[in-house]
């Protein structure tokens, strides 16, 4: 039987993930503690409900998601629903990879970890629509496949993949809109690096 | 002759750069996509960048660190009566 004493053994090891999650929704820490405490409580008072040898994280999740769209996503005065505009397949990569204006100055060897900062990461993802924002987060950051997105979320499958085809090519567009205003578009071909600053690291 | 065992071509397999990436096709379309990016450089290098970029966003919003005192802070509720109804919790 799924016990309290159980809950408190195996949910823990979650808590960073749960945490992280609930900083790219709710976007301040003070919340983020609030919806991962409240979270914990809600499936410490309901784990008799859970069906043991089913997915702990995928639970855990689940209350996580619905505490924030029931509590927190309110409280921020957030639309309900928003729409994206429609942005071209591959926005970033044909835009990296273009040898021209407008190119992002790119050598070989550079990485998309060292070209985009952590922060521009995480804004481009927190600037997200919760619609979109949220199967991002359960996908591309917490690895949750699309079924599983899907029970989290109580959308159907076709509805996740689609929010994450058009959220992930927002994020896309927002990345490389922070890495221009950054000056980090080479008005030169990409090939062609001297003379440009390089980046700060 | 197999439907399944005709090769994709680069529009059929950029349509499934999320899929493929995702891990969510069946075993054909797999091999299928797999042997077109091992004959074509330019699908190749798509789905190569998405890949890192999967990889990037999930380590760039993963890394926050837990307030001190968090865990605790859950663990000790678990202990307390908190709506008064005789039971922890």
């Amino acid at each position: 039987m799924a016990d309290q004493a159980t809950f408190a053994d195996q949910a823990m090891e979650f808590a960073p993930q749960l945490y992280s999650a609930a900083m790219r929704m709710t976007r301040n820490r003070a919340d983020a503690e609030d919806l991962v405490q409240e979270t914990y409580l809600k499936g410490y008072r309901s784990f008799h409900t859970f069906t043991e040898g089913t997915n702990l994280r995928a639970w855990l999740f689940r209350i996580l998601t619905n505490t924030y769209i029931n509590s927190y996503r309110a409280k921020q005065r957030r639309p309900d629903e928003s729409d994206l505009d429609d942005v071209e397949d591959m926005y970033l990569y044909r835009r990296l990879t273009t040898l021209g204006d407008g190119a992002l100055g790119r050598s070989a060897e550079e990485s998309l970890m060292e070209l985009l900062p952590d922060a521009e990461v995480k804004q481009a993802l927190e600037e997200l629509p919760d619609n979109f924002r949220l199967p991002v987060i359960l996908a591309d950051v917490e690895g949750f496949q699309y079924k599983e997105i899907a029970e989290i979320l109580d959308i159907p499958i076709g509805t996740v993949m689609s929010r994450l085809h058009r959220g992930r090519k927002a994020m896309q567009k927002s990345l490389y809109e922070y890495a221009r205003t950054r000056g980090m578009v080479s008005a030169e071909p990409a090939s062609t690096t001297s003379g440009s600053t390089p980046p700060e690291s | 002759m197999m439907a399944e065992c005709d090769s994709y071509d680069c529009d059929e397999t950029l349509r499934e750069l999320d899929t493929f990436l995702d891990s969510e096709l069946s075993d054909g379309t797999r091999d299928a996509i797999r042997e077109h990016l091992d004959g074509c450089p330019d699908c190749l290098s798509a789905f190569d960048f998405h890949a890192e970029l999967k990889q990037v966003i999930a380590i760039k919003c993963h890394d926050d660190e837990m307030p001190p005192g968090l865990l605790s802070r859950i663990e000790r509720c678990f202990d307390v009566d908190l709506d008064g109804d005789g039971k922890i919790g």
